[in-house]
């Protein structure tokens, strides 16, 4: 019998693959058929041992721990040892959709740098970022890449340009323990329904003052979220074709009805409503917030940027209520910059190997890596999708076994049912725009008490619409 | 005489200066330029003094906007060439249905900046220019909050908005029992939240522009004002705020041209909520070019920010013919 997270892993990449056809049909960037064609098979120029090359790349979030800026520097160091020749330079880096444009147009981002699924296909087409294909073909494992993740950053010539490296996510309702413990709730029994979300939230409010519940709501993540939790009520924000708008769905009204009753029934959601990414982990790890909904990779960054107390942490499935519902799925990418030189690309490939999946398909690596991790007390072991296949993540979960530290038994709300679970991409069409119109619903769902829902729902869908109509404007 | 007939002949001696009018109200006499003389009066040593000003304000301020107005009419993403729309950004920008709330809460902005933020530094300027003692030390207060970097004072003041109940400003007014606020949560309270700040960051400036003014109002004045009986306030109405008229006029229009502009205070605060409260023209501008992590339309950006520009221009040309009618009358 496979164990719960093998099965996770297999299902998971399997709803990928089907969602993934989807968006490939129906990006912005129109080129859907990158499929159809085949890579370049021509090589990339290697990097001559002799060459020295400085390359710039993304590092931590900002303000990570000591120990997560030593285990990081650990690494750069085992690097610059196998490569004599290339410097690696880390920078601080939170992708933002209101900051990356700026970062990118200003030249301030670093050579190697990490953008979501959803924007691949868009800075292929805008030629910002660099034609990988020569490079990813020197990598022993390029072949074994699931194609359904690969595609994300395939262009229209079918060449790589973005290679999926890390934090292959669903959502997941992250829960404080503790809170639970204090509110006369079990935290080995966290809520199944949006009810007992409900119930419970309330339950935290009302006998330790924390916020029962709180919902991300800046820089597009309020959209991103009522996104969350319209797929998990069975209700879509846009058609399947990517063409129409349809935020006025049942699924996202019951989404902000029920944000509406904690909010100004219940008054469970605290005083905080400016929540954004990187905030509302803040606020999560310090204890302010009983529940939330975010990737369920997020703990890595509670423990490098926001120092959680794991004994405090849970994890559980987003309540999934209706025929069609589904969990929310997405995934980061590493992708090189275009004004890159051919010396910088090929440090670029050896590093993003390296640094981003080097472990997952060589035990020596995976083992290295794991043991660099823990003597810094980094988290190993967060639940996480397979970027390549099924059996090869199952290999790498074996090599990692002895070093997991982080707490998988408060996990298993979320890693024992996941795989009953269908996963759904994002929008395909105008992603960050569709969000960026619902972030004022959501705002004003929870700041003002006689908020219309209905209205608010129809503007938001005609500017949603209109950000469809116009993308590549 | 003709117009004609003032013009130089060819020959004469007279070249560096021309009788304009030869009858009439007395001549006026005009300096006749030509590159000798040009260079003979300095001309040349001025052009290269003025020259490094000339090439930086060329390059980064006057060429930016050349190319902004050029890109108002283009569709462009800065890496492929870019395309001519004609007006279709313009009309873009004028049918996006936040625009009149991005109108409407930017000229709330500058009225409640206007309202709170124009006297605050007048009055400070007047009174600390009548003490007699640790003037220094006023002023170095006053100006403090300008020198502290604006990011990290909005990260301060955000600490201070704190909307829970243990938040700084919340437990200060729960002492005499009021509160908690939500402050930047709510959409009735943000934007006089985001003001307040702004003046805080910006009055020091103004303070000290006021009392260099103020210095040069002479002494004389408030001794003849005394001698007629005048106290104090009569002493500010009758003497300083005449005196300071001019100063009044540019740090007015200068005011309503800076907060017409605002954006890192709705930037940093909240983004432009909560639900678009305090979405300003700036931050529709610089979500136009940016606030897409997939790139920008910076058609849109431009064209708007031209139409912001042309906006105050025509004001500030409005402004200053009725304030020079003022000022002559």
């Amino acid at each position: 019998m496979k164990s719960p997270r093998i099965t996770l892993a297999f299902t998971l990449v399997g709803a990928l693959a089907l969602g993934g056809t989807l968006a490939a049909c129906s990006s912005d960037s129109g080129s859907g058929d990158g499929d159809k064609n085949t890579p370049s098979a021509t090589a990339a120029p290697t990097l001559d041992p002799n060459t020295k090359v400085t390359l710039n790349v993304v590092g931590l979030l900002p303000g990570s721990t000591k120990e997560a800026q030593q285990a990081l520097a650990d690494e750069v160091t085992e690097f610059q040892n196998q490569y004599p020749n290339i410097t690696v330079q880390t920078h601080d880096y939170e992708w933002k959709a209101t900051t990356f444009a700026a970062d990118l147009a200003g030249g301030t981002l670093p050579t190697v740098f990490e953008i979501p699924f959803t924007d691949a296909k868009t800075l292929i087409a805008n030629q910002q970022i660099s034609d990988m294909q020569g490079y990813v073909n020197q990598l022993s494992y390029a072949s074994d890449f699931n194609k359904n993740l690969l595609q994300y950053g395939q262009g229209p010539d079918g060449d790589v340009y973005a290679i999926p490296a890390k934090s292959i996510y669903a959502v997941g309702l992250h829960y404080n323990r503790d809170l639970f413990t204090k509110a006369g709730l079990d935290p080995d029994k966290p809520p199944t329904t949006w009810d007992e979300v409900r119930t419970d939230a309330k339950a935290i409010a009302d006998k330790t003052g924390q916020a029962g519940f709180a919902q991300m709501s800046q820089s597009g993540t309020g959209g991103w979220q009522l996104t969350v939790d319209t797929y998990a009520r069975g209700g879509r924000v846009e058609s399947e074709d990517g063409k129409t708008a349809t935020l006025t769905n049942d699924a996202t009204k019951a989404s902000l009805q029920f944000l509406q009753d904690l909010r100004w029934t219940d008054n469970s959601m605290g005083q905080n409503f400016n929540y954004d990414w990187a905030g509302i982990n803040q606020a999560f790890a310090a204890g302010k917030i009983g529940m939330y909904t975010s990737g369920q990779d997020v703990y890595t960054a509670l423990v490098q940027a926001n120092n959680i107390d794991p004994e405090t942490y849970g994890l559980t499935m987003i309540p999934l209520e209706g025929d069609n519902s589904g969990v929310l799925g997405g995934g980061t990418m590493a992708a090189v910059s275009s004004k890159a030189t051919d010396d910088e690309k090929a440090a670029a490939i050896k590093w993003i190997d390296f640094h981003y999946l080097r472990k997952y398909t060589n035990e020596q690596a995976a083992v290295t890596n794991a043991k660099t991790q823990v003597a810094s007390k980094q988290p190993v072991g967060t639940p996480e999708l397979p970027i390549f296949s099924q059996a090869q993540y199952e290999k790498y979960q074996g090599w990692i076994k002895p070093y997991v530290n982080v707490p998988l038994d408060q996990m298993t709300g979320f890693t024992s049912k996941i795989f009953d679970a269908k996963l759904v991409n994002e929008p395909a069409t105008a992603t960050q725009d569709v969000y960026a119109a619902l972030d004022p619903v959501v705002q004003a769902v929870l700041t003002k008490k006689d908020a219309d829902i209905d209205k608010l729902l129809a503007d938001a869908n005609t500017k949603a619409q209109r950000a469809i109509d116009s993308a590549g404007r | 005489m003709s117009a004609a007939s003032a013009l130089p002949r060819s020959g004469d001696r007279s070249d560096d200066v021309v009788a304009v009018r030869a009858d009439g109200p007395p001549p006026v006499r005009r300096v006749r330029r030509n590159p000798v003389t040009w260079v003979r009066r300095g001309g040349l040593s001025t052009l290269v003094f003025a020259l490094p000003v000339l090439v930086v304000f060329g390059v980064f301020s006057w060429w930016p906007i050349v190319r902004s107005v050029v890109m108002s009419f283009q569709k462009t993403n800065l890496v492929a060439p870019a395309t001519w729309v004609g007006w279709d950004n313009f009309q873009y920008v004028l049918t996006d249905p936040d625009l009149p709330t991005a109108i409407r809460n930017t000229l709330y902005f500058a009225l409640l900046a206007l309202v709170i933020g124009f006297p605050i530094p007048l009055v400070a300027a007047v009174l600390m220019s009548s003490v007699k003692r640790l003037k220094g030390l006023y002023s170095v207060l006053a100006y403090l909050p300008v020198v502290v970097p604006p990011v990290v004072a909005v990260l301060l003041w955000k600490f201070f908005y704190d909307g829970s109940a243990d938040g700084v400003f919340n437990t200060i007014l729960g002492w005499v029992g009021l509160g908690p606020y939500a402050w930047l949560s709510s959409p009735t309270l943000a934007m006089p939240s985001l003001v307040v700040e702004a003046t805080w960051a910006a009055a020091g400036g103004t303070v000290i522009i006021y009392l260099a003014a103020l210095i040069g109002v002479p002494g004389e004045l408030y001794d003849a004002a005394e001698v007629d009986g005048a106290g104090i306030w009569r002493k500010v109405w009758h003497v300083t705020m005449p005196q300071l008229r001019g100063v009044l006029f540019i740090t007015f229009i200068l005011q309503i041209i800076g907060t017409v502009q605002v954006f890192l205070e709705p930037y940093l605060f909240t983004g432009g909520g909560p639900a678009n409260a305090t979405l300003t023209i700036l931050l529709m501008i610089y979500n136009y070019a940016f606030g897409r992590s997939l790139g920008g339309d910076y058609g849109a950006a431009t064209a708007l920010s031209v139409m912001l520009a042309a906006f105050l221009a025509i004001l500030s040309l409005i402004y200053f013919k009725l304030t020079s009618s003022w000022s002559k009358s």
